[in-house]
């Protein structure tokens, strides 16, 4: 649910629990967005053999 | 055939073997297939629930499992958080349980719904007032969290590992799991805790309710601390049993004894929070409400008083003073009894709060109604439990979950 839904309603509750929500998946979102274009720069770069870490 | 997939230096039996135990498995797993199929298809009343059980097997299935697969979070946190550098070494396991214990958690839940296309009801016309919203929200994020922490695993196979994206996203994810592990901790904490809140805030059933701090009644507080010590019996218990089926050890002593040391400390604290809000419930809580503490108990062979002592002192004192004692780790057979009786107890502490809450007469015409789940609830209940052995299976067959393995086969 998002401030613009009809059943929103600007109150704590509401707040608490969406805003917890999407704080996670933007955490969540972010990292991942980061890990993904860090890899992708860092392959164009040539980094990443074939061997371990 | 596969040998190409299998991690260097490690061994594997054959993958004729293999293949013939994923189908013997896996006919488990069909089984359980058909059963929720049933349910979907054909609705809810494959089941035994009545207006009594309006939770059921599954629910506490649900419950017991999340408890279960808390190792992944507690772990987590432990070598993330709180530098436990050794645990990198069960962390991988406890990931995979964790994954596979939170996935079938859901798949429970997408059962017992009844229309799961329906499910993405509870995000997006959430009810803002319910526990149960907020164990929704934590649940499928955190599951979020474990497939990423599962995901660096896959990635290190030796095949997809030469691929040079995917050796760099493995290598970046593990640079910024501290994150997602802190991320895990905090979502945990909260859906944990709010499965217990759950019972705990039933104040028209006197058997589960009590008071609290703010909105968060004793529960909620308790259902984490166990998760957090009976989720790292529960992955020591099943890094034994992988150990006894493939014939090897897979982890170091130094790296059991010391999560063994902490799981115990963790469970001698949870049994005295435990014993103290039991004593208090009994003494306070329950009078106040007009009944005495055997009113909960009967002498059916369900809920008798027998499940306290066993909950309390045969899963909480007995495998928290052996845990926490030199001598009780050090002995192979106390270790995994006491791991076995913890896991034990977090699974009787869930049964307990889901069905002796809904047992349990509040109305003096009422009587104590018995319930016995039908074969659909039992195939699907069971069902999980096969895809954790497959699931086992091919990640240990093929991906580098135990990074001492190598090394103990070289010693050994």
């Amino acid at each position: 649910m998002l401030p613009f839904s009809f059943e929103w309603i600007w109150d704590l509750s509401h707040m608490v629990f969406m805003g917890g929500l999407w704080y996670a998946l933007t955490i969540i979102g972010l990292g991942m967005t980061y890990c993904i274009i860090k890899a992708a720069v860092d392959t164009c770069k040539g980094k990443g053999g074939h061997c371990g870490h | 055939m596969d040998s190409a997939l299998i991690p260097e230096g490690v061994k594997r039996c054959s993958f004729g073997k293999f293949i013939f135990w994923i189908i013997v498995v896996g006919a488990v797993l069909l089984w359980g297939v058909f059963a929720m199929l049933l349910c979907w298809f054909k609705g809810l009343n494959q089941t035994n629930m009545n207006d009594a059980y309006g939770f059921a097997v599954w629910i506490w299935a649900d419950l017991a499992v999340i408890a279960l697969g808390g190792g992944a979070f507690f772990t987590g946190l432990l070598r993330y958080i709180f530098g436990k550098d050794e645990l990198k070494n069960i962390i991988n396991y406890a990931v995979l349980i964790g994954f596979i214990c939170y996935s079938s958690a859901l798949l429970i839940l997408a059962i017992d719904i009844g229309q799961p296309l329906r499910g993405w009801f509870i995000f997006w016309h959430a009810n803002v007032h319910s526990m149960l919203t907020e164990v929704a929200f934590c649940l499928s994020c955190y599951f979020a969290v474990l497939t990423i922490e599962y995901i660096p695993l896959i990635l290190e196979n030796r095949q997809v590992d030469k691929v040079p994206f995917f050796h760099n996203l493995s290598h970046n994810m593990h640079g910024i799991m501290a994150i997602f592990a802190a991320t895990g901790a905090f979502l945990s904490f909260f859906h944990q805790g709010s499965l217990g809140g759950v019972a705990g805030v039933l104040f028209g059933r006197p058997f589960a309710y009590r008071e609290g701090v703010f909105i968060w009644p004793w529960t909620f507080f308790l259902f984490t601390w166990s998760a957090a010590a009976c989720g790292p019996c529960f992955t020591i218990f099943i890094t034994w049993i992988t150990e006894k089926i493939t014939r090897k050890k897979l982890v170091k002593k130094n790296v059991i004894m010391l999560l063994a040391k902490i799981a115990g400390w963790m469970l001698a604290t949870y049994t005295i929070a435990k014993i103290i809000d039991t004593w208090y419930w009994a003494a306070v809580t329950v009078p106040s409400k007009g009944f005495t503490l055997m009113d909960f108990y009967s002498n059916n062979p369900l809920y008798g008083i027998w499940i306290l002592v066993l909950e309390i002192v045969i899963c909480g004192v007995v495998p928290s003073i052996i845990l926490i004692t030199k001598k009780g780790r050090e002995s192979s057979f106390l270790l995994i009894s006491a791991v076995f009786l913890g896991a034990l107890g977090a699974c009787v502490n869930r049964w307990v709060m889901v069905l002796q809450v809904m047992a349990v007469p509040v109305m003096t015409f009422e009587s104590w109604p018995m319930y016995f789940p039908s074969w659909q609830e039992i195939a699907t209940t069971i069902l999980p439990v096969a895809y954790g052995i497959i699931l086992i299976m091919i990640s240990y067959r093929y991906l580098p979950i135990f990074p001492q393995e190598r090394e103990i086969e070289q010693i050994g």
